[in-house]
């Protein structure tokens, strides 16, 4: 029973916790660039206490999907169907912890990335980065929705932001392709398992784009109920 | 027949004050419902709710309160039954009062949001039914009633959906909401202005000796709409917005101007409720009342005495000052996500299903119409989270109110029986 009357119905917005989740995910994987610069520098000490913010980020984007998880019970009736918030929910939290795993395997390995490389592989990263960005961009256009009861111009102009969203992705699968060309020409001077794990790390960069282009389709899923 | 005049000045004292007292209850549980919302979308502060209910439950109480009122007096009961021993009649109706006042109370404690209507129905129903016979009661009322507990909502949430709906129409889905709202906000004002004063008109001036017919009637409120409606754009016209071309602040401007819409719904919400809730307290007393200074005769038509409806109305506002303070202040953070144009959708749905009703003469719940209006809100996509547990939660304690004021009432009924017995 609630306190108080019938302003229990009003049950707590699924909404703006969303928002904030996205916003803490976005914050996180942006920690990749200065950890980078760092590991270029090669100072490996400020590199270890730019990981530690990604993780601790991590962190706290999981226990707000946990909360936001447990405050939607059975039972709530909402504008969007409830089973599309929380797959919403699990896509936005795999961004961070993909700025995690990346940051948390370059620092492990100590991996360097080849001097030659570096400047593609950066605007390589940054363009992903501008994929996660973009999401929250989207995301944070949930509450304008609400407002016009998810319909009409609103909805066009988020639908117009994730077609920007699959843009920036395209042009990270371009960037991929020519940063593995990169590698490719370097590998015969390499050492062969440190080349192993840089394809994987190159790999995960784009996967960061990837789940963000997924974070909009899944609310152009909801959007088409 | 002697009883009622040996003790009858001592019946009439007991009788207003347990009237008082269900008054009190009324406005003290039922203030939370109808302000809340308002307080809830920080439309309005808690001292402003406060002060708006307090001048418009006790309006709505003393001019539009008389109609109701003879249902819950006449319509419940077969008064028949009643002819060869009106102390009976006298004696229940004091004891529902208690009942349900008591029962409010309880209620209140514990949080839950009973209707009001529904525990003096129930206990009207207790003691005739037992106290005296089961066909004292004229059930199809009570059928009625029982019906209306779908109807109400129903009705509620349908007027809710559509005004919402065209405020999305209106003023949400366009290029220019914040324009569109300045343009269309003073019309929703002018239709709940309009609605309350056309129900005060047909209602209420009958017994303050006033009366207007028909026609005039309409222009009267019309008048008065198109009053509201141009003070209405004028205090929008005073608001200070902040003049950047985003989206964002274009829906928080327009947001400020539901606020100002909302403190008219508001002003609306507290009068129909006063209206249709002063009843409940008033009607029994009335008779009591009635009987006593015909003799003991039950007439089918008797007038209200000058003093029951102030009563009534002061009773709802002691509730409200002294209660509905703290009541008030908790709900001001329950309420994550509700925004004035939200609000001002599920109060003027449920006003204008109050007055609908209170012309059929039916006694509702005012707390129904509110839980069904914000219902069609929802399903106009317009409310984030809305929890369907707490809303069963609400329906099962109105089923529960029934048997609960029915108890109460038979058990005070038999008490007062073995006290005037002679």
């Amino acid at each position: 029973m609630p306190t108080n009357t019938f302003l229990g119905v009003f049950a707590k917005s699924p909404l703006k916790p969303l928002e904030d989740h996205i916003k803490v995910v976005n914050k996180c994987s942006q920690g990749l660039l200065p950890f980078f610069n760092s590991v270029f520098a090669g100072d490996w000490e400020k590199a270890a206490l730019f990981q530690k913010e990604i993780s601790n980020l991590e962190k706290q984007a999981d226990t707000l999907k946990r909360d936001l998880r447990i405050s939607l019970p059975r039972g709530i009736f909402m504008p969007i169907q409830r089973q599309d918030v929380l797959e919403l929910l699990t896509q936005q939290d795999k961004i961070a912890n993909k700025a995690k795993d990346i940051s948390g395997r370059v620092l492990g390995r100590h991996m360097d990335i080849p001097v030659i490389m570096r400047e593609s592989f950066m605007a390589y990263l940054e363009r992903c980065l501008d994929a996660t960005k973009q999401a929250k961009r989207v995301i944070n256009e949930l509450e304008d929705l609400l407002e016009t009861g998810f319909r009409g111009r609103e909805v066009r102009l988020v639908e117009d932001m994730i077609v920007d969203l699959d843009k920036i992705e395209d042009d990270t699968d371009v960037m991929q392709v020519a940063v593995r060309r990169e590698l490719l020409e370097l590998e015969s001077q390499l050492n062969p398992i440190d080349v192993m794990f840089l394809y994987s790390i190159i790999e995960w960069v784009g996967e960061l784009a990837d789940i963000s282009e997924r974070v909009g389709s899944r609310l152009e899923l909801m959007l088409a109920n | 027949m002697d009883i009622l005049q040996t003790y009858g000045f001592t019946l009439i004292v007991v009788a207003a004050l347990v009237g008082f007292l269900m008054a009190w209850g009324i406005g003290a549980n039922d203030v939370a419902n109808a302000m809340g919302t308002s307080v809830g979308s920080k439309a309005l502060t808690i001292k402003q709710a406060i002060l708006i209910a307090m001048v418009f439950e006790f309006a709505g109480a003393y001019l539009a309160g008389g109609e109701v009122t003879s249902t819950i007096r006449k319509g419940i009961l077969d008064s028949s039954y009643f002819i060869e021993s009106p102390e009976l009649l006298v004696y229940g109706m004091i004891s529902a009062l208690l009942a349900a006042g008591i029962w409010l109370g309880f209620a209140s404690y514990l949080g839950w949001p009973v209707s009001t209507t529904h525990s003096i129905v129930g206990a009207l129903v207790g003691f005739a039914a037992v106290g005296v016979s089961a066909d004292a009661v004229a059930w199809n009322k009570v059928g009625g009633i029982v019906g209306s507990w779908v109807i109400t909502p129903a009705i509620s949430g349908f007027i809710a959906f559509l005004i919402f709906q065209s405020a999305q129409k209106l003023i949400f889905d366009t290029d220019k909401p914040f324009n569109n709202a300045k343009r269309y906000v003073p019309f929703y004002m002018a239709a709940a202005g309009f609605v309350m004063s056309l129900v005060t008109i047909k209602k209420g001036l009958k017994h303050i000796g006033f009366e207007i017919g028909a026609a005039e009637g309409y222009y009267v409120s019309i008048a008065i709409a198109i009053l509201v409606g141009i003070v209405g754009k004028y205090a929008i016209n005073r608001i200070k917005y902040d003049e950047k071309a985003d989206k964002r602040t274009h829906f928080a401007n327009v947001e400020k101007v539901f606020a100002i819409l909302m403190v008219v719904t508001a002003c609306c919400m507290a009068f129909a409720h006063g209206s249709n809730d002063v009843a409940n307290a008033i009607g029994p007393l009335a008779a009591v009342v009635s009987i006593i200074h015909n003799d003991g005769e039950i007439t089918s038509k008797a007038g209200l005495v000058w003093w029951i409806l102030p009563l009534g109305g002061l009773g709802i506002v002691a509730g409200l000052a002294l209660f509905g303070h703290r009541v008030i202040a908790t709900i001001g953070n329950g309420i994550t996500h509700l925004t004035p144009s939200r609000g001002f959708a599920a109060e003027l749905a449920a006003a204008c299903t109050v007055v609908i009703a209170s012309g059929t003469g039916l006694p509702i719940s005012t707390t129904q119409t509110l839980v069904g209006a914000v219902l069609g809100v929802g399903m106009a996509r317009g409310i984030a989270a809305i929890n369907l547990g707490v809303v069963r939660n609400i329906v099962v304690s109105w089923v529960v109110t029934l048997p609960a004021g029915a108890g109460l009432s038979i058990l005070f009924f038999f008490v007062l029986k073995g006290i005037f017995a002679p």
